[in-house]
């Protein structure tokens, strides 16, 4: 599929679990300055299926490419231009959010403490960066976890629910960097229930 | 932009202490274990000084390698269980890497500790203090090699909910050669003869481990994470 050589491709992947058939034969491209929005039932797979994209899970057969090359050969490459972001939060209760940044996002990127806050004021939770994560609100969490999406500086983000526990104005700034990000050039995949009204160009693809 | 190698492994030996500090009690539950085990011992036994010293190197041994276990079932668990395992393995920077970061600051809060407070341990069971230099060799060798063993049981263990269990029945045959050599070299240097013999055994596993157990251990958590 040379048409997706600019962005992500799934061809073909086959997942088990368990003695389940969860992905049978699937495949997606997505290029540069395009969404896919995943959507559908509960248990269908959705899951799986950006756990294989982001190269967690191996599919059993089938494979998943970036800008063309198989993503098992350069793993490293690929996971330097890619941001993941699971339906948890994914951080250390004990440490403060700015930690949590830095920790994370330090090991892909040269990255500064002034930059990790101004992005973490970009996602409304500066005030709070110096505070252990365990005593935040559930949505303040998925905001941290936002920020560190934003400041890993990845062309390519796998984003599992990231509206869950988001108030209105944090759905609203969800959308506008997904918006920014896909205009500006990325590629981004979204797990989501509800559909997304966003101004560039969304594929939606539906589970069943 | 890429972050190197070194800097990487500081920056996740940064975050494992960081996050070792903000849980004090985890940190000296099992040297306090390691310490009240071992001051058992000689209040339960006659007060017989020949006797203790018999056995002291074993007890102090036991001791150290069951205080061992008691963590390792934290040194991936936690972090699989909260989700931070999966973003460290998307990092860019290789499991094996962040495998022997942790494991290097899972031994620097445990085994190294352990063999600060070996001293005061060695004074409750009579241990002559022209035997500490040794002992503290050997169990820092025989921590170093257990910290490894124990990378590779509970990267094979992260999944499963009675983990700790079978955590200690994977880990503990292979650490009989420890055992042997280390309560081995204690022994002689108590009784004031050369350890050297049990020491190059205790150092050749030591090295055998940093070399052959990342591999193993990132092969485990490979399965497991997946």
């Amino acid at each position: 599929m040379n048409s997706a050589s600019d962005g992500l491709s799934v061809e073909k992947v086959h997942v088990w679990r368990g003695e389940r058939h969860v992905l049978k034969g699937l495949s997606i491209a997505v290029r540069a300055r395009e969404l896919l929005h995943i959507s559908g039932p509960n248990g269908t797979g959705k899951t799986t299926l950006l756990r294989v994209a982001s190269g967690l899970l191996r599919p059993e057969q089938g494979s998943v490419s970036w800008l063309g090359q198989q993503i098992r050969q350069s793993p490293v490459q690929y996971q330097a231009q890619m941001a993941y972001s699971s339906h948890e939060p994914a951080l250390k209760g004990d440490l403060t959010a700015l930690e949590n940044l830095r920790f994370a996002v330090a090991l892909k990127r040269r990255v500064t403490i002034p930059e990790l806050r101004i992005v973490l004021d970009r996602t409304g939770v500066g005030p709070v960066a110096d505070l252990p994560t365990r005593v935040l609100s559930a949505g303040q969490r998925r905001r941290v976890a936002l920020a560190r999406v934003l400041a890993m500086n990845a062309t390519l983000w796998l984003l599992d629910e990231p509206y869950s526990n988001l108030d209105a104005a944090g759905s609203e700034l969800m959308s506008e960097l997904l918006q920014a990000h896909v205009q500006g050039g990325g590629v981004a995949v979204v797990v989501a229930h509800h559909s997304l009204e966003l101004d560039c160009d969304v594929r939606r693809l539906e589970l069943n | 932009m890429q972050v190197g190698a070194r800097q990487a492994f500081l920056l996740i030996l940064h975050r494992e202490l960081s996050l070792s500090f903000r849980r004090p009690e985890q940190l000296l539950q099992p040297l306090v274990f390691f310490l009240i085990v071992t001051t058992l011992f000689p209040l339960g036994l006659s007060l017989q000084l020949s006797l203790l010293r018999d056995i002291s190197p074993g007890v102090l041994w036991t001791a150290a390698l069951l205080s061992s276990l008691l963590s390792l079932d934290s040194l991936f668990k936690s972090d699989a269980d909260d989700g931070t395992l999966e973003q460290l393995s998307l990092s860019g920077q290789g499991l094996t890497l962040i495998v022997v970061a942790k494991t290097c600051a899972h031994w620097l809060v445990t085994g190294a500790a352990l063999v600060v407070v070996s001293p005061i341990v060695a004074i409750a069971l009579a241990i002559p203090v022209a035997a500490f230099a040794t002992m503290m060799l050997s169990l820092a060798l025989g921590t170093i090699t257990l910290s490894w063993l124990g990378a590779i049981g509970a990267g094979l263990t992260i999944g499963l909910r009675r983990g700790n269990v079978l955590l200690s029945l994977i880990v503990l045959p292979l650490a009989t050669p420890l055992l042997i050599f280390g309560a081995a070299a204690t022994e002689r240097a108590v009784s004031g003869t050369s350890a050297v013999g049990p020491l190059y055994f205790l150092a050749a596993l030591c090295v055998f481990t940093c070399t052959l157990a990342p591999l193993a251990a990132t092969a485990a958590l490979r399965i497991t994470l997946e």
